[in-house]
């Protein structure tokens, strides 16, 4: 047989023949294109990250724009596209862009982009709009520098800049930061790590994302949404998964690669497979809270307010909603906990299972006339359905006559926006969720925004102080001053129970073991992984 | 049977106008506001507020129904106010899927029930006629998403013949679109199998009892002949109907099967449209399912025609 084979194939033709197969068999590994299936919390179906301050459009936004500042995993803001000076008095930033940023379509980002950009983020976005109330002016120096300047001094311009919530400042095309927010935008080019795949996406089931090859990642070690933002893998399908059961059968049998939020009451199914990965990566998470509604009685009186935080315990809360210990705890900032700028003053009873007994005396004093008061609870949202049902509980426990109502989510936040009284169609409290990188100093937490009916979030609270202090953290530039300032932003927000904080929760992102060097922070990203074949 | 078929369809006009300023109607009285959505929990009343503009809402009613009902009669079912996508193309993304499950899920329903009904009646009375009575109550009464978890567990985790989840087009060849739609689609066709099955043997039973079978038989007609060529097309009439208006439910509300098996369907549309108050999907989905209830209807009784000679139009 090997005669025969040698004398029809020449050693040397059999030699090439080998190599070229083996060669052949490298380019087709080299070239096998590597695909990231990844459910994730919710679907896509808004696409503009600017006009929308949902989390999943925020995302969104991280994977083909890009900051002109980041934010690492310790909170601290480090350049992204841009560098920059700050002039000695404080009041002039330049800003530079590095060398071959490039949008989707090929043709340079400028500075002109940059300024469209910031314009249209400063229309939306309260914290953009704060630099924009103490603006002077914004040009272009030439097509990679422009210059910010201000009227005042300002304590936290980059920082404001870096925020990844709720609305990022992210870079878009000038043609494209010219829509209006709200509008539809005319294409989704923008010069991040990845590009979108416009045919590829149907509204609600899949959004699909391939590697940008043109774009320049920094020299640094990803870090949040900070450092290089090299990508390793071909493409990215964000898949939506509506039954939490068949996602983790999915995972499971490798139909898909990594879940962003698994549900904690599956966690033990994956954490029993040995191919995959369960781990917080997010240490930040999400802080739940209640709110009041600031203009009707009875919490339009401040010691009533206050009675029901002091009615509140947070372990109850926290059982209920995660269960795992591991993954929750109490904390009473309205900062988040672990952050820089973490406070607990005032909210002591909240880690201590409430004193029903002060809030009974308070309400005694405030003249509580047994008015019900209503409570919001969505049940068609998992991580929001617990919180109303414990709270209400400890409300009657400290005498108040609490009435639930539930209903559909989107109904709630109908519901929300009515400035009515409860018994009009309004409502006294309501739940919601906070990511711990939306609320993590004063000037960004849109919660604590206390200006009344015109622009502060539901709840409408009204609240002069907490305004003055606001605005003096926004001027502070002092470390010190800034952070003594937040300290009392904390205890004011306690004493006029401006929200109730109602504990911490991490959120547990799961992959199988194909995945690799998955990119902690408190956003999910996708630069930086790799994904074996 | 061309003037009648005409005259229905010009029957459904206005059927179908009364449908749409009725979704209208509805859907802009129901709580909900898409802005909200679009805008995100953190947003403010003030930001809220700036995207309803943006989006045309604050315009009075009156003005929203002229504008949308002037596109409607131009072919233009408009955009998602959600993805800013155009409502046609979203339609059709998903109609292929659910059509596919819906022609599958009918395709067993009609193999597996019309035989098992046909037997049950022939053998009324017997051990395969209480089973299969046994089993059409189990497929009635156990929920669909029951079943759904089951099969996955036993056909996709245990043994592992076919797929967890998800759905392929025929560009990624026969064997995955059709692999990802038998376990769904046995899923769906339970309750449909159980309710022809005892809607077939009803019929049967009722016809096994006319003169004219026993007149087939003492012709000295086979069993074969007589149930499936003389009783069953005197029994499809019923049969037919209940087949057919289960096609409509099929491809207009198989939410759960399609949230169970992932399928990007029209029923999992129709719900994301709702909770995002999504109007203007809401309105084409609506339509478009009233228009196929009209059709498939109308193939109804069309289809008696062909079933019954007796019946002429």
């Amino acid at each position: 047989m090997n005669t025969m084979l040698s004398n029809r194939f020449p050693k040397k033709t059999l030699l090439t023949a080998l190599g070229m197969a083996s060669a052949l068999s490298f380019t087709a590994q080299a070239s096998a294109e590597t695909t990231v299936s990844a459910v994730m919390h919710s679907a896509l179906r808004a696409l503009d990250p600017v006009s929308s301050s949902a989390t999943i459009a925020r995302n969104h936004g991280y994977m083909i724009y890009d900051t002109l500042v980041g934010l690492d995993a310790d909170l601290e803001p480090q350049p992204q596209m841009a560098d920059w000076e700050v002039s000695d008095d404080g009041l002039t930033y330049t800003f530079t862009l590095r060398e071959g940023l490039t949008w989707h379509d090929g043709s340079p980002v400028t500075a002109a982009d940059c300024i469209a950009s910031l314009e249209r983020w400063g229309s939306f976005d309260p914290g953009g709009a704060l630099i924009f109330d103490h603006l002077e002016n914004l040009t272009a120096l030439d097509d990679d520098r422009f210059e910010l300047t201000l009227t005042t001094e300002l304590g936290d311009v980059i920082g404001l800049l870096a925020k990844p919530s709720a609305v990022a400042a992210f870079m878009m095309p000038e043609a494209v930061a010219s829509i209006e927010p709200g509008q539809p935008l005319p294409n989704q080019i923008g010069s991040g790590p990845f590009r979108f795949v416009s045919d590829a996406f149907q509204p609600g089931v899949k959004a699909v994302y391939e590697r940008f090859d043109e774009y320049v990642p920094r020299d640094e070690a990803p870090s949040g949404t900070a450092g290089s933002k090299e990508v390793f893998v071909d493409r990215v399908e964000w898949i939506h998964m509506p039954d939490v059961q068949t996602m983790v059968n999915a995972i499971n049998s490798g139909d898909i690669d990594y879940i962003e939020r698994t549900p904690f009451d599956l966690l033990p199914l994956l954490e029993s497979n040995p191919e995959i990965t369960a781990e917080v990566l997010d240490p930040l998470g999400m802080l739940t809270l209640a709110r009041m509604n600031f203009l009707h009685p009875p919490f339009d009186d401040e010691r009533i307010r206050r009675a029901a935080l002091l009615a509140i315990g947070q372990d109850d809360v926290m059982a209920a909603l995660v269960g795992d210990p591991r993954f929750y705890e109490t904390c009473a900032s309205v900062f988040g906990c672990n952050t820089p700028l973490s406070s607990e003053a005032g909210g002591e009873s909240l880690k201590t299972g409430g004193d029903p007994e002060q809030a009974r005396a308070l309400l005694e004093e405030a003249g509580y006339d047994d008015t019900p008061i209503v409570l919001l609870q969505p049940s068609d949202v998992a991580t929001l359905t617990p919180q109303p049902v414990v709270v209400a509980q400890a409300l009657r426990n400290a005498g108040f006559n609490v009435e639930l109502r539930q209903m559909d989510w989107q109904t709630l936040v109908s519901q929300r926006a009515s400035r009515d009284a409860s018994s009009d169609g309004g409502w006294d409290m309501i739940f919601t969720n906070f990511g711990v990188d939306s609320i993590w100093s004063p000037t960004i937490n849109p919660l604590l925004i206390s200006t009344g009916e015109e622009s502060s979030w539901f709840g409408w609270p009204t609240d002069p102080e907490m305004e003055q202090l606001r605005d003096e953290f926004a001027l502070a530039t002092d470390e010190a001053q800034r952070q003594a300032l937040a300290e009392e932003v904390q205890r004011r927000a306690m004493e006029q129970a401006t929200f109730v904080p109602l504990g911490q929760f991490q959120n547990v992102i799961s992959w199988r073991d194909e995945l690799s060097d998955v990119v902690a922070g408190p956003i999910p990203v996708f630069w930086g992984m790799h994904k074996a074949e | 049977m061309l003037s009648y078929f005409i005259r229905r369809l010009l029957a459904a006009i206005p059927v179908m106008l009364v449908v749409a300023l009725s979704v209208f109607l509805l859907l802009r009285l129901a709580p909900g506001d898409p802005a909200v959505i679009i805008a995100g929990d953190m947003a403010s009343p003030a930001q809220v507020e700036s995207i309803r503009a943006a989006l045309g809402l604050d315009q009075p009613i009156y003005t929203q129904f002229v504008i949308w009902m002037g596109n409607m009669l131009h072919g233009d079912f408009g955009t998602s106010l959600i993805s800013q996508t155009s409502v046609l193309s979203m339609i059709t993304q998903r109609l292929a899927p659910t059509i596919s499950l819906a022609v599958a899920a009918i395709v067993f329903t009609v193999l597996i029930s019309v035989p098992l009904g046909v037997i049950a009646a022939w053998r009324q009375g017997s051990w395969i006629d209480n089973l299969v009575m046994s089993v059409s109550v189990v497929g009635f009464s156990v929920p669909v998403f029951v079943i759904g978890y089951i099969v996955i567990q036993v056909f996709a985790i245990q043994l592992g013949w076919l797929p967890v989840q998800g759905y392929r087009s025929l560009d990624h060849g026969f064997t995955e679109f059709a692999s990802r739609l038998v376990l769904p689609a046995l899923t769906l066709s339970s309750v449909y199998i159980a309710l022809i099955a005892r809607m077939t043997r009803a019929s049967m039973l009722e016809v096994l009892k006319e003169d004219y079978i026993r007149t087939a038989r003492a012709k000295g007609l086979g069993e074969r002949l007589v149930l499936f060529r003389h009783a069953l097309r005197n029994a499809g009439v019923p049969i037919l109907t209940v087949i057919g208006t289960g096609f409509a439910l099929m491809v207009s509300g198989v939410v759960v099967t399609e949230s169970v098996f992932n399928i990007p369907g029209l029923g999992r549309l129709i719900i994301d449209a709702v909770l995002a108050r999504d109007y203007p999907v809401i309105q084409a989905i609506i339509l478009l399912t009233a228009g196929l209830y009209v059709l498939i209807n109308l193939l109804i009784d069309l289809s008696y025609a062909v079933t019954d000679p007796r019946i002429r139009y």
